[in-house]
């Protein structure tokens, strides 16, 4: 419980230790993000359950196995696997003080997260000449529905990724900036895991 | 002294109202209270008991409630022990959950027996049970008597002491078919064929309605359950298919077109209705997804299997659920066992 | 051009029945009203800088509250006019489809904008004080919350005079509430409202776990915590486990409706039947959400009114926890007819009675709680001895409708009906009331009206027996619900003017709570000591209303009911005063406005969704994701309250010298 007087009224919230209950804020924002993904992973836990009982439910249309092209999404996956390596070693780069280089491994991720996102909407755009659209049959429904929310989840995080990339630029490393891009490189992580059951779920059992 | 002869009052209130409540009702019919059947017959025994059950811990419960709040009033001169920090007893607590737990003991035994011994298919006699096809409309009753080839709009004849094996499908929003003197209800779903058996014993009229909300006209969704000999009824099948009045392909689609009907007879109608419309509504996929052949013939025993491979399908798209709420590698997991299942049937 | 505006007119606003043009002129005047006196007094300064852009966990608290009096009106309103319309056989007051509306809207608006928003309203008012904090974890994302509801809300409450109303049940469930059931904008403006104000309960969910995890003075240790508040912990979990649910759900709802998908339909090998299992895995936690804060409140009024100690602290809470976790197992109960099969109805017949006993553990430990204490009949007191019976009787009813093969004739009947506003009432509605006069005089700092509270009181209680009693009865007699109309045949008609009056009595209930509250801000009796009800826990130990920060000096609490022993050792003498020299200046959050903005975002987002407009859906995305970078580049977002502020505001509340 010290007390440290003199800081200024527009001092930022940095984990300095001068509050009484407000315990370390930015580890409890890291804290609450963890509940979060919990949140989102009962997100795409629901979203997993409906495409597997529709998965049959093809309605005389096109199958997982007459559309799904394994080197398209084998591509996908080594891409993103890469990205949450490059985050990884993003984060590395933050422990160790370094800017420049947190920012360098921030911009491969981004690029190659963007290049999952141009694959994936090539994707879909190709089903959709082929015939295969979200109102063809519930099996297109769902699965345009689980792959899309994973790829919007992919977009929203590469803006965010941007800003983040911007406020380090201008802070660089702080104890604020530091808890934002754990924050992101634990949703970049997660993102990789929900891929991995994508694409063995969707994709590998798709095609088997 | 005054504020306890209120809630005293307000306990003579309540009692008071229950029995006007119950006086007052019985000029109306009290459907549910009076079984006509086997299987509304069960289901009364349960509800009975059920209560007695729950009258044992509620009416003790009311009591203390009304000793305690009148013994430790706060007022001037109570001499009840007053004891601020006594705040655990290991006896109390074993008392109050073990005793709920012994009565959802039994509660639980006689539902699971009675639940098993509904769903299984009822005792052989030497009575052949007469089979009657139910689709749910905007908002209309359609029975289908396929052994009879006759058809009803919002009425239907059955023979009394005659188990009679409903087929209930919908082809609009889902409802629920309920005769409460003879039985539950149960869902009229688009897409699937349940089945549901019930029985009268005693001939007579019975209520029927559907309870499940399906739109504009529900409330309207009335139909009358005739429960006759089976002379009598042999006797109304005839004139019934000596009407001469038949229920087309294009008459069906008109029926089925949303609005409300009178009671309506068909002589005949297309033998391949019901599963067409269960196939067209979605019933396919149920198919495929048991490898269940779609030809059936009005062979008794083959559509209880299939009804019976229909249940079944349920039970695993129902355990399927039970993985969402967890994390989604358990729903990997079930994934696997539930295609394993589809396989093997 | 003209024809065409006429057209588009006459489809975008609800036509054609009196009582829509007669909200039509009554929300117009209000409106005009609430305007008027915001431009001639100028409040609008006032109102920007002190409610709408505020973080304090309290004045988002009371925003909660009077929002959801608010829906509870409109709720109440729509419950009087179905009432009316059953009154007598054949009435003809309401059309069979405005009556759909009603209940439709009556269903989802008593649990989701209702009931929600005052039970959040409470964790809000009182978490906070309790665990002796300042604020809750995230301040800023407690105000997103509070603004995504109030927008999800009114998004939902105009489908009454735009575009139509939800017709199709408060579960909605489909094939009925897609678009071949449904084909009107009522079901998008369903799926919108409750997808706003959803992600603002999830984010709540959050927000409560975390405070109360990480934010408690020194020395609460987790079995010290108030039982409230254990309450609200145990809510919360199953708020973020069940919400993504319904989340999902209804996206999924509005995918098939808006882009032609084919996941509940009838055709194109969707399973409606799939969305029934969804939305009751979300549907029925909420209802454990709901009622178990509520048990929190019985277990500090019934402590504190006689007197003495909670009974079986541990067991409360063991019984708490344990019903968070069961109510994820019982879902299926809400339709055993659908033919699951016998195993599973079992399962879930028998985990839904399991239910009952810790629930039944917990009534016991209240009446323990009463006994050998001494108990004063005040206001809160008088609304938890209400619930006890109520709530055994609709519990005990709860457990006959989880005999699977019973059910099958208790299900879609009035006997259910009866059963689930007996629990919703009986055990949230007055559980809440319970809370709210609790809590009114630390929050405002004056109590409510004995006298007309009394009336009301009794207008409830009696209204609620001679309401729901008769329609038991008429659950055995046939009646299902969701009709618009009977006839004469089954001899429903006595009970369901029984069942009308009560409901009037009900009526005249709340009309008396609104009289007590106007007239209790003139009048009430002033809380000078901080303490009016001679509390137990840490929210007593500070003035009413509290500081804007709520402690000066943060608490210490190393035992339960802290506050109560330090009384006794004490001997119930005035606390010291505090040095002033022991004050500090005090960390605090900013105000800020975004929260109101990315909210309205998302209500422009969401109305354009409901139209088809995707220009409008678009522009409200776009501002939505605007809004979230304009926060994340903002790093001015604390401050401290200057050292000489505390001082003044704790001499002037006679805590410091």
């Amino acid at each position: 419980m010290q007390h440290a007087i003199g800081h200024g009224h527009s001092q930022g919230a940095d984990s300095h230790s001068h509050d009484h209950g407000h315990h370390d804020q930015e580890s409890m924002k890291v804290l609450g993000f963890w509940i979060f993904l919990v949140t989102d992973c009962l997100l795409f836990g629901t979203l997993f359950a409906t495409y597997v009982v529709l998965k049959a439910h093809t309605d005389g249309g096109p199958t997982g196995k007459e559309l799904f092209e394994i080197p398209g999404f084998v591509a996908e996956t080594f891409i993103l696997l890469t990205s949450s390596f490059t985050s990884g070693l993003a984060v590395l780069a933050m422990n160790k003080k370094k800017v420049g280089q947190l920012i360098g491994w921030l911009i491969v991720t981004v690029l190659l997260g963007a290049s999952f996102v141009g694959l994936e909407i090539n994707e879909f755009v190709n089903m959709v000449h082929e015939g295969a659209t979200i109102s063809t049959s519930a099996f297109l429904t769902a699965f345009f529905v689980l792959v899309g929310t994973h790829g919007l989840h992919v977009s929203v995080g590469l803006v965010w990724m941007i800003a983040l990339m911007i406020q380090l630029k201008m802070r660089g490393v702080t104890p604020v900036t530091k808890r934002k891009i754990t924050v992101i490189s634990l949703y970049w992580h997660f993102l990789d895991v929900v891929w991995i059951f994508l694409f063995t779920i969707v994709y590998l059992m798709g095609v088997m | 002294m005054k504020r306890s002869s209120k809630l005293r009052g307000l306990m003579l209130l309540i009692t008071g109202l229950v029995s006007t409540v119950l006086l007052s009702g019985c000029d109306g019919k009290f459907v549910v209270f009076d079984p006509q059947g086997p299987v509304a017959e069960t289901q009364y025994r349960l509800i009975i008991l059920s209560a007695i059950l729950c009258a044992i811990v509620v009416i003790p419960v009311l009591a203390i409630t009304v000793f305690i709040v009148i013994r430790y009033r706060d007022k001037p001169g109570n001499t009840a022990p007053y004891k601020p920090h006594w705040d655990d007893s290991k006896v109390l607590e074993v008392l109050w959950w073990g005793i709920p737990v012994i009565i959802i003991g039994i509660l639980g035994a006689y539902t699971a027996r009675d639940t098993y011994g509904l769903a299984k298919k009822p005792p052989v006699t030497d009575v052949k049970p007469i089979k009657i096809q139910v689709t749910s409309l905007d908002w209309k009753w359609l029975f289908q008597y396929p052994d009879q080839n006759i058809a009803t709009v919002n009425y239907v004849h059955i023979p009394a002491g005659v188990q009679v094996d409903f087929e209930l499908t919908s082809d609009a929003p889902m409802n629920s078919f309920w005769i409460p003197q003879l039985g539950g209800q149960e869902y009229t779903m688009p897409g699937m064929a349940m089945s549901l058996w019930l029985q009268a014993d005693r001939p007579g009229e019975y209520y029927g309605t559907g309870a499940n909300f399906s739109g504009k006209d529900f409330a309207h969704m009335r139909f009358n359950v005739v429960a006759e000999s089976q002379e009598d009824f042999n006797k109304w099948v005839q004139t019934v298919k000596g009407s001469n009045n038949e229920l087309t392909k294009a008459g069906y689609e008109t029926l089925s077109k949303p609005g409300q009907s009178e009671e309506q007879t068909f002589s005949s109608y297309p033998s391949d209705l019901f599963d067409s419309v269960v196939i067209k509504n979605g019933g396919h996929h149920m198919d495929m997804d048991m490898d269940m052949d779609t030809e059936k013939d009005s062979d008794k025993a083959d559509s209880n299997s299939d009804s019976d491979n229909t249940s079944k399908s349920d039970n695993n798209s129902t355990h399927d659920m039970q993985g969402m709420d967890e994390m989604s590698d358990t729903d990997m997991s079930n994934t696997n066992s539930s295609e394993m299942n589809h396989n093997h049937q | 051009m003209y024809a065409s505006i006429k057209s588009f007119a006459s489809s975008f606003f609800v036509t054609g029945d009196p009582l829509i043009y007669g909200a039509d002129v009554s929300i117009g005047l209000t409106s005009i009203a609430i305007l008027f006196v915001l431009f001639y007094f100028k409040k609008w300064g006032w109102l920007w800088r002190e409610w709408l852009t505020t973080v304090d966990h309290k004045k988002i608290g009371m925003m909660y509250l009077i929002a959801s009096l608010l829906m509870l009106f409109r709720g109440g309103v729509d419950a009087l006019l179905m009432r009316a319309q059953l009154a007598m056989p054949n009435v003809h007051f309401l059309q069979a489809e405005h009556y759909n509306e009603v209940f439709t809207t009556h269903g989802t608006i008593m649990i989701l904008f209702m009931a929600m928003p005052m039970m959040f309203g409470l964790f809000n008012m009182v978490v906070p004080l309790q665990i002796g904090a300042r604020d809750v974890a995230y301040p800023y994302l407690n105000a997103v919350s509070f603004w995504l509801f109030f927008f999800g809300a009114m998004l939902f409450n105009i489908s009454f005079v735009i575009g139509g109303s939800p017709d199709a049940g408060w579960l909605s469930y489909p094939p009925l509430s897609e678009m071949s059931g449904s084909p009107g904008v009522g079901q998008n403006f369903y799926i919108w409202g409750i997808q706003i104000s959803g992600i603002g309960s999830l984010a709540t969910g959050i927000n409560f776990i975390v405070t109360i995890l990480k934010m408690r003075a020194p020395g609460m240790k987790l079995m010290k915590m108030p039982m409230f508040t254990w309450s609200v912990f145990s809510s919360s979990i199953i708020i973020i486990f069940a919400f993504p649910i319904l989340t999902v759900t209804l996206a999924l709802l509005f995918i098939d409706r808006f882009l032609g998908g084919h996941l509940f339909t009838m055709d194109g090998g969707g399973n409606p039947m799939m969305y029934v299992n969804l939305i009751w895995m979300w549907g029925h936690p909420e209802v454990y959400i709901v009622v178990l804060p509520a048990f929190g409140i019985f277990s500090e009024i019934v402590a504190t009114f006689s007197r003495k100690r909670i009974f079986g602290y541990k067991s409360m809470v063991f019984a708490l926890m344990s019903i968070s976790i069961l109510s994820f197992f019982t879902w299926v109960h809400h339709f055993f007819t659908m033919g699951a099969g016998a195993d599973v109805n079992v399962f879930f017949a028998i985990a839904t009675m399991a239910i009952g006993i810790p629930t039944g553990a917990k009534v016991f430990n209240w009446l323990f709680t009463m006994f050998r204490g001494r108990i004063r009949l005040e206001q809160p007191m008088l609304w938890t001895l209400a619930f006890i019976p109520c709530f055994v009787v609709g519990g005990a009813t709860g457990v006959m409708l989880a005999v699977a093969p019973a059910d099958y004739q208790y299900h879609n009947s009035y006997f259910l009906i009866a059963h689930f506003h007996q629990v919703l009432i009986g055990g949230v509605v007055f559980g809440y009331l319970a809370g709210i006069y609790y809590w009114w005089p630390k929050l405002f700092g004056f109590k409510l009206n004995d006298r007309l509270g009394k009336w009301a009181f009794w207008l409830w209680n009696i209204g609620f027996y001679v309401c729901f009693m008769p329609q038991y009865a008429l659950g055995f007699m046939g009646m299902t619900r969701r009709v618009y109309t009977y006839g004469w045949d089954m001899g429903w008609g006595p009970l369901n003017l029984v069942s009308t009056i009560g409901a009037f009595l009900m009526g005249i209930g709340f009309v008396f709570q609104v009289w007590q509250i106007l007239y209790s801000v003139k009048y009430g009796e002033r809380d000078t000591t901080g303490d009016p009800w001679d509390g137990r826990t840490l929210e007593w130990s500070i003035p009413s209303p509290p500081p804007m920060y709520n402690f000066a000096v943060v608490p210490h609490a190393g035992e339960r009911d802290s506050f109560w022993e330090e009384k006794e050792r004490r001997n119930f003498a005035p606390a010291p005063p505090v040095p002033v020299a022991q004050l500090e200046s005090i960390h605090m959050p900013k105000n800020s406005g975004v929260p109101f903005v990315f909210s309205a975002c998302w209500f422009v987002a969401g109305f354009g969704f409901v139209f088809g407009w995707l220009w409008m859906a678009i522009l409200g995305m776009v501002g939505v994701g605007v809004t979230l970078l304009i926060r994340s580049f903002q790093y001015d977002t604390d401050y401290y309250v200057p050292v000489e502020e505390v001082r003044e505001t704790e001499v002037a509340a006679g805590r410091a010298v």
